[in-house]
């Protein structure tokens, strides 16, 4: 428990954005910033040995119970897919910031981007899944080159919710990214922001120095077009997650406070706010354990462990796509490199009934979805 | 036996109190948890006000619990140390009160 000082001990933000970082021009870079895990080799990139970690240990020396023990107690090992009802694409790893708890550990120096030829694979699975929504995330979706032709394409397929996951700031990143909230508009995106927090403080420490401020303005431009007016068809939902090793409060109140914060001080309106937890993976992972906060950590995701959440974890109606083509059964597990335990591994192959037909698989990671009132990218599920 | 009185992995294990004593131990657990629920005052500001009796009390494994739970419930660190504070000045209010009654024995006893 002492390790939650750590949070307080008054060191400089260890991430900052970037400012006009693209895959084609580099404009002007604000400050030095820390690079993404991978650049700086270390040896959490590699898949194996998180899931050494997370199946070792505390875990391995029996102090706390096996994912798959604790869902077996309820009927749920192995876990098994419900309807498909999510589509989730992630288009690259770039993003212009290099935020402290990235799972998916996005930086300026990644240089996975999907390709048109694999965009062409998805738009063929986009225009004949039985889902009902098509989340497009990253890094920043934005920044990959062919990400507005995929739009359009994609919307012309007539899917009921399309979910663009923007970081915000991209959207004052360069100025021929200042038309987003009008591009957005036109293809009636909900858009799917993140907002650690309603004060500057607590959202640069983790986002980096002059993130709040950018996102702030982003906010207010979308606002402006009609993103998140109450009544408004075009839906701005922000997302909230902890800037430490803790996990998040509950939505409701969460959302209460956030949207009495914004909405005095800025005059930002947005409809809701989803309150996910960290997962102990890749640069969350990284910071939980070079902090002395990991087994804590683990520790409070399985007090919080809620089994009415299990039945609702999103693995069970999502089916999310890697920027090259492979497919797994959450984000987290394409992050692990863990894919889809199926004949059908890739998006070129894509068989809905097929793949559907599967056992999904699970780490101790998985605590981080049943925590509590449940977690997901569409926040709480219980 | 730890050779220390304190010891953080201890909190984890506030729960086996029950097992000496299961009725009142659980009837402790469901006043505590009714105690913080929403209800007249929201759970952030009952977190608040425990964080400041936390330190009034001088516990360490309140002061642990209820810096997280502030966390999590998305207070900030300026609120965090308003409420150490308010909890300090009454503490040391409660001391310098006793003053007047040092000064009315004084009174008293002098000609």
């Amino acid at each position: 428990m002492l390790g939650i000082f750590g949070i307080f001990s008054g060191k400089a933000p260890s991430f900052v954005i970037f400012y006009g970082y693209d895959v084609l021009t580099i404009e002007y870079t604000v400050r030095m910033a820390t690079k993404s895990l991978k650049a700086r080799h270390s040896a959490l990139v590699t898949e194996n040995k998180q899931l050494e970690i997370l199946e070792g240990g505390i875990f391995h020396k029996g102090e706390l119970p096996y994912f798959k023990d604790k869902i077996a107690q309820i009927g749920h090992f192995p876990l098994r897919p419900k309807k498909l009802e999510i589509l989730q694409i992630n288009v690259g790893y770039m993003c212009n910031q290099v935020c402290e708890h990235c799972h998916v550990d996005a930086g300026p120096d990644r240089k996975e981007i999907m390709t048109k030829e694999t965009m062409e694979q998805c738009l063929e699975v986009i225009r004949n899944t039985g889902a009902h929504t098509l989340d497009l995330t990253g890094g920043a979706p934005e920044m990959n080159p062919n990400f507005r032709w995929f739009v359009e394409e994609a919307a012309k397929a007539g899917i009921k919710d399309f979910i663009v996951r923007s970081n915000l700031t991209i959207i004052r990143a360069n100025k021929k990214y200042y038309d987003l909230p009008h591009f957005f508009k036109k293809h009636n995106i909900h858009v799917i922001s993140s907002m650690p927090h309603y004060t500057r403080g607590k959202t640069d420490k983790q986002r980096g120095e002059g993130v709040f401020d950018l996102s702030i303005r982003a906010l207010q431009e979308l606002n402006a077009v009609g993103y998140g007016m109450p009544e408004s068809s075009l839906r701005l939902d922000l997302v909230y997650n902890p800037s430490g090793a803790f996990l998040p409060g509950d939505q409701v109140a969460m959302e209460r406070d956030f949207k009495k914060a914004l909405k005095v001080d800025f005059d930002i309106d947005f409809h809701n706010l989803f309150a996910i937890t960290n997962l102990p993976i890749a640069r969350f992972l990284d910071y939980l354990i070079a902090s002395g906060n990991y087994e804590d950590y683990m520790y409070s995701l399985v007090e919080a462990y809620n089994p009415k959440a299990v039945a609702n974890v999103m693995c069970t109606n999502t089916i999310s796509v890697s920027w090259d083509g492979w497919l797994y059964d959450c984000d987290f597990n394409q992050m692990l490199g863990l894919k889809v335990a199926s004949k059908i591994k890739h998006i070129k192959d894509y068989h809905e009934d097929i793949l559907n037909d599967r056992n999904i698989l699970i780490s101790q990671h998985c605590y981080g979805c049943t925590a509590g009132a449940g977690s997901s990218c569409q926040g709480s599920v219980a | 036996m730890a050779d220390s009185y304190y010891d953080p992995a201890d909190l984890r294990k506030f729960g086996k109190i029950t097992e000496w004593s299961e009725e009142l131990g659980n009837k402790f657990f469901d006043y505590y948890g009714k105690v913080f629920e929403e209800g007249a005052l929201s759970a952030r500001e009952k977190s608040l006000i425990a964080l400041a009796v936390a330190h009034v009390v001088k516990c360490p494994y309140c002061i642990d619990a209820y810096t997280k739970d502030g966390l999590q419930k998305g207070i900030t660190k300026e609120e965090m140390m308003e409420a150490v504070h308010a909890g300090a000045a009454i503490e040391s209010g409660a001391t310098l009160v006793h003053g007047v009654q040092m000064m009315n024995k004084y009174n008293k006893l002098s000609m």
